[in-house]
This record gives structure tokens, C-alpha cells and sequence, in this order.
């Protein structure tokens, strides 16, 4: 399991309303996978997804430290807290503009913008700031986006 | 955002408007507007979205969007001449 490119020490997931069922197994098993090679995973979402993921992973051992949206901004903007690896999940107009948020307020992580839900197409197209994009029409079935996740990170399926 | 939800603010998109309808619509319906970028600081709330965000001004009225994860963008209107006039001194008028 040999990444493609160096292990970012710190990793950020931000995370959308939690309604497409996709969003929570792909971000535990990124945060597995990062965790795997190293690095620190900290995730940030609204207080729905939070308890989601805090019910899922009760003894922590995926997600250590998850943290309301907003006051994760707040310490990014403030210089409290810093990324190397900021992945956003989009499904919404809204997921899109978390991404251009976190790449303004963290001008040299690696972004990495995960499109998905039942329309992605559409939301490409509001895409123009720099970032990697991994695009998949994906609700329930985690299998095919997944898989190429893992190709952008170098993980083993 | 608690604190913004907390204020008395009148909506003048309604919920489920994308980034960019808030954005024209401050551009065609407002003669003051203002640019900021992700991160702007307005009602001690920073704020989200795809750069430039336009801010409109009539009298003491802001007119910013505020976004939510699950419901995507309002464009709110909140009444604080304050505040009106730190964005006056602290936002940009070009894009």
C-alpha cells in the first residue's frame, strides 16, 4: 500500500449534510486509509454528520477528533489549525462552496474535491478554483467511487 | 453560524439559492455592493463561499449570503449601520 505521493502528516475531511448515504462509509474509510499511512485525521461537518460518524466509530479509533464546521473555520482563518490534506465532499451548491472556502483559507494544502450524489455533472461546472476532483454519480453504492479514490491516493482497493 | 441565526434578518433569497444567484442578485438589485473573499469576518461569523462574495448595502441594511450544509445558500439582509460601515472600510469594490 504505497502512496502515490508523500503522506500528508495532517488531514482535514470536510464533510456535507449527511443525506446522500455515501458520504459516512467513504469518509471512514479514508480516514482508515490515512490513518493507515500515517497521517493525523481530523474531520469537520455539522452536528448530524458529527453524531453519525461519532455512532459509527465510538471508540474513536478511525476519527480521534471531529469538530462543528464553522469552528473549525474559525481556527483555519484564526492560524490555530492547519492542513496539508483537505478533502471536501460536495453533493450541493453548498458542498462546492465549502471547497472554494477551504481554498482560500488554506492556500497550500493539497485539495482534493469529491463530487458525488445523484447529479455531480452539475456541480462540476461551478468548479473554478484549483483543486483535484474525483466525480462519480454515487448515493448508496460506495463501490465505484471508492475505487477511484483509492487510485487518486495510491491506496490498494 | 448561531450568532447569525440569532440576529433579526430578512430573507431575501430563499433557502436552496446557489452561491451565484446570491452573488447576481446583489449585483443587479443593489447600487452599493462590495467585495469580500471566503473567510470575511461579518457579524463576528466568518463567511463561506466561491470568491467573490458580494455583499450589498442600502442604508444600514447588509445583504450577504449565508450558507448551510444542508439546505445550501440564503441571501440575508440584516440591519446594523455598524457593521455596514466596517464593510465600507474593510471590502473592495472590484471583483
Amino acid at each position: 500500500m504505497t502512496p502515490s505521493l508523500p503522506v500528508p502528516a495532517t488531514a482535514l475531511l470536510v464533510l456535507g449534510c449527511p443525506e446522500v448515504p455515501v458520504q459516512q462509509a467513504l469518509a471512514l474509510h479514508i480516514a482508515y486509509q490515512l490513518k493507515q499511512h500515517g497521517a493525523r485525521v481530523h474531520a469537520a461537518g455539522n452536528p448530524a454528520v458529527l453524531n453519525l460518524l461519532k455512532v459509527s466509530d465510538p471508540e474513536k479509533h478511525y476519527l480521534p477528533e471531529v469538530q462543528v464546521l464553522e469552528n473549525c473555520i474559525s481556527e483555519i482563518v484564526e492560524k490555530r489549525r492547519n492542513a496539508e490534506l483537505c478533502i471536501v465532499f460536495a453533493h450541493s451548491d453548498a458542498g462546492i462552496s465549502y471547497a472554494a472556502t477551504m481554498r482560500h483559507i488554506l492556500p497550500d494544502a493539497r485539495l482534493v474535491l469529491i463530487i458525488f450524489g445523484k447529479d455531480p455533472d452539475a456541480l462540476v461546472a461551478l468548479v473554478d478554483f484549483p483543486c483535484e476532483t474525483i466525480i462519480e454519480k454515487a448515493v448508496h453504492n460506495p463501490m465505484a467511487i471508492k475505487k477511484k479514490i483509492n487510485g487518486v491516493f495510491g491506496w490498494a482497493a | 453560524m448561531g450568532c447569525i441565526e440569532n440576529l433579526a434578518y430578512e430573507m431575501i433569497l430563499p433557502l436552496g439559492a446557489s452561491f451565484r444567484e446570491c452573488r447576481e442578485y446583489v449585483e443587479r438589485n443593489f447600487s452599493e455592493f462590495w467585495y469580500v473573499d471566503p473567510g470575511y469576518k461579518l457579524f463576528d461569523e466568518y463567511i463561506i463561499g466561491l470568491p467573490p462574495i458580494a455583499l450589498g448595502i442600502d442604508g444600514a441594511k447588509i445583504v450577504f449570503p449565508y450558507t448551510k450544509p444542508c439546505h445550501g445558500t440564503y441571501l440575508l439582509g440584516v440591519e446594523d449601520a455598524g457593521e455596514a460601515d466596517r464593510v465600507r472600510k474593510t471590502a473592495r469594490k472590484k471583483k
